[in-house]
């Protein structure tokens, strides 16, 4: 849905894309992950047709970017960095004027202005002026606009930056339900956003690829091991000696006084032996997680070392 | 087409849904009123004294002594007015950066600068349009003539458009208001002050080129009912170049 290939975009001597590539199937929410400055906007830039690219291709809904940029930006919807809104418009007002430049058809439009304040939970709000409401709202009017014209790839730049708590939630289901009919890149820098949201990620750096792949793709091939943190009543050498002796582990550490790092080989799984030996002596187990979660991947990615 | 009326919507929706509107035509109205009561004033004095002579009384034309004086005058304050009107179309859109919206949407940068311009022109028209209201007294009253009337408004009219051209090809250049707004109004003084060169050469080719690009140049005659085609020319061309002028920037913009 979603093809880009050797992407490269400079700004004058500044290079802001080098040589990107990467893919996103129809129906899968991708995620477009890095540090500031990385490239992320300036690649949606391209992908909606905002800029142009200084040399490669990109091809979104089976359109070239480039050469029919009409009928890309007829099947996209798109959240920009900055919200685009008309201070001076009201909510429903202003999705009227999208739904109009985005040519959704007038017999359709009061409909699709309907479906998007009832989606995007901006009933409340859709008399009043857009400058008058709060921010989280101002981003959910900015969602909404995105999905006036009912868009197969969606491309959203933070969608979640600037909300409560409670509306991520809101906002990370409203984007999970589009699954399926909608293909989706989205743009954060909320880690865990990405392992709830995403079927995959893009972590760019620099303007360069890093990575590309499932989630389970990516940390099968930069982490050789598995493994957890357990938390103790206590941890200190007598506890890791303990565990030391158990079948199939690889390496045990003393974190923290009360936390041990345990490691073993990817595939295995000894997280039921760990528990029992710590019931069994009597540790007072308080809490296992799992080693390798999204930060550290992203960390190793991004600082583009592997332990390999 | 579409496209445009929809812009068009939006900004005149703009213009009236924010006190630019209304302070643009109060403060012309409230000028342009005085203007017409001091004149009407003044050719009622005239009047009475040339009416004593009848060599002179045949001359009395409230066209000429009120009407072309006060399109004089407007044509003035539009140069004023105009960079008021015309500063945010383009600048605002990129310093709140709703311009993205609009070059992600299916317009083209030509849908996008005709319908801010036309907008501009509805506003115009309004204005202008308002105006008229004084001069009906002057018709039930008195007797002036139809015909210099009507295209005085029709050079006031194509005159202002030439300016809100100028006024857009300087809102595309930058995001800041206050300079689009001065280099505009700026333009505008010179050109509209360029026929003084015509006094200062004795009649050297480069002085009417000159003189000939000034805007008050081509607004004499219309104040007296004349319609020349290379007036209505001059100021059709200046709208179009500076449509044409602001569409440029903003392609090589997005270009770059």
């Amino acid at each position: 849905m979603i093809e880009v290939q050797n992407l490269t975009k400079k700004y004058g001597e500044i290079v802001a894309v080098n040589d990107l590539t990467f893919q996103v199937e129809a129906g899968r929410i991708w995620g477009l992950l890095g540090p500031n400055g990385a490239g992320k906007t300036t690649t949606m830039r391209i992908l909606t047709g905002y800029l142009p690219a200084t040399s490669g291709r990109a091809k979104v809904a089976g359109h070239d970017v480039f050469n029919e940029p009409d009928a890309v930006k007829r099947a996209i919807g798109y959240l920009p960095e900055v919200v685009p809104l008309y201070q001076d418009m009201t909510v429903a007002a202003y999705l009227a004027f999208v739904a109009e430049i985005k040519q959704v058809a007038k017999a359709k439009r009061k409909g699709a202005v309907a479906r998007v304040i009832e989606s995007a939970g901006l009933k409340d709000v859709a008399r009043r002026l857009i400058k008058n409401i709060s921010r989280g709202f101002k981003q959910r009017v900015g969602i909404a606009q995105a999905m006036i014209n009912d868009p197969q790839v969606l491309i959203l730049d933070e969608p979640t930056i600037g909300l409560d708590p409670k509306q991520i939630m809101e906002i990370r289901e409203l984007i999970k339900g589009l699954r399926g009919d909608h293909t989706i890149l989205l743009s954060t820098h909320i880690l865990p956003e990405v392992t709830q949201v995403c079927d995959g990620v893009v972590i760019i750096n620099e303007g360069e690829l890093r990575a590309c792949g499932s989630l389970e793709e990516l940390t099968a091939s930069f982490e050789k091991t598995d493994g957890v943190v357990i938390k103790l009543r206590r941890a200190g050498a007598e506890e890791m000696a303990l565990f030391r002796d158990l079948p199939g582990l690889e390496k045990a550490t003393v974190e923290t006084k009360n936390e041990l790092r345990l490691e073993w080989d990817r595939g295995r799984d000894l997280r039921d032996d760990v528990a029992r030996l710590a019931v069994d002596k009597g540790l007072g187990l308080r809490e296992m997680r799992p080693l390798a979660g999204i930060e550290d991947l992203y960390l190793k990615i991004v600082s583009g070392r592997s332990e390999q | 087409m579409n496209n445009v009326w929809s812009l068009v919507k939006k900004e005149v929706r703009a213009y009236f849904g924010s006190p630019i509107a209304y302070a643009v035509i109060f403060s012309f109205l409230l000028l342009t009123g005085y203007f017409f009561y001091s004149l009407v004033l003044w050719f009622n004095a005239q009047a009475m004294q040339m009416a004593q002579n009848p060599y002179y009384a045949q001359q009395v034309n409230i066209n000429e002594m009120v009407f072309a004086p006060l399109f004089h005058n407007m044509s003035i304050v539009l140069i004023f007015v105009i960079p008021l009107m015309t500063m945010r179309l383009l600048a605002e859109e990129k310093k709140t950066g709703t311009d993205e919206l609009l070059y992600t949407s299916p317009l083209t940068v030509g849908q996008i600068v005709t319908g801010k311009y036309f907008a501009a022109l509805v506003l115009l028209a309004v204005l202008l349009g308002l105006t008229a209201l004084p001069a009906v007294f002057t018709f039930v009253l008195g007797n002036p003539e139809l015909a210099p009337w009507l295209t005085g408004y029709l050079g006031l009219f194509l005159m202002g458009a030439a300016f809100i051209a100028v006024g857009l090809f300087f809102s595309s250049l930058t995001e800041n208001q206050i300079v689009a707004a001065v280099l505009t109004l700026m333009t505008l003084l010179l050109f509209l002050l360029l026929n003084w060169v015509s006094s200062l050469g004795s009649g050297a080719a480069w002085t009417k080129v000159v003189s000939y690009l000034s805007f008050s140049e081509h607004f004499e005659d219309m104040t007296k009912g004349i319609i020349d085609t290379k007036d209505i020319v001059y100021y059709v061309s200046v709208s179009f170049f500076g449509v044409f002028l602001a569409h440029s920037v903003l392609q090589s913009r997005r270009w770059r």
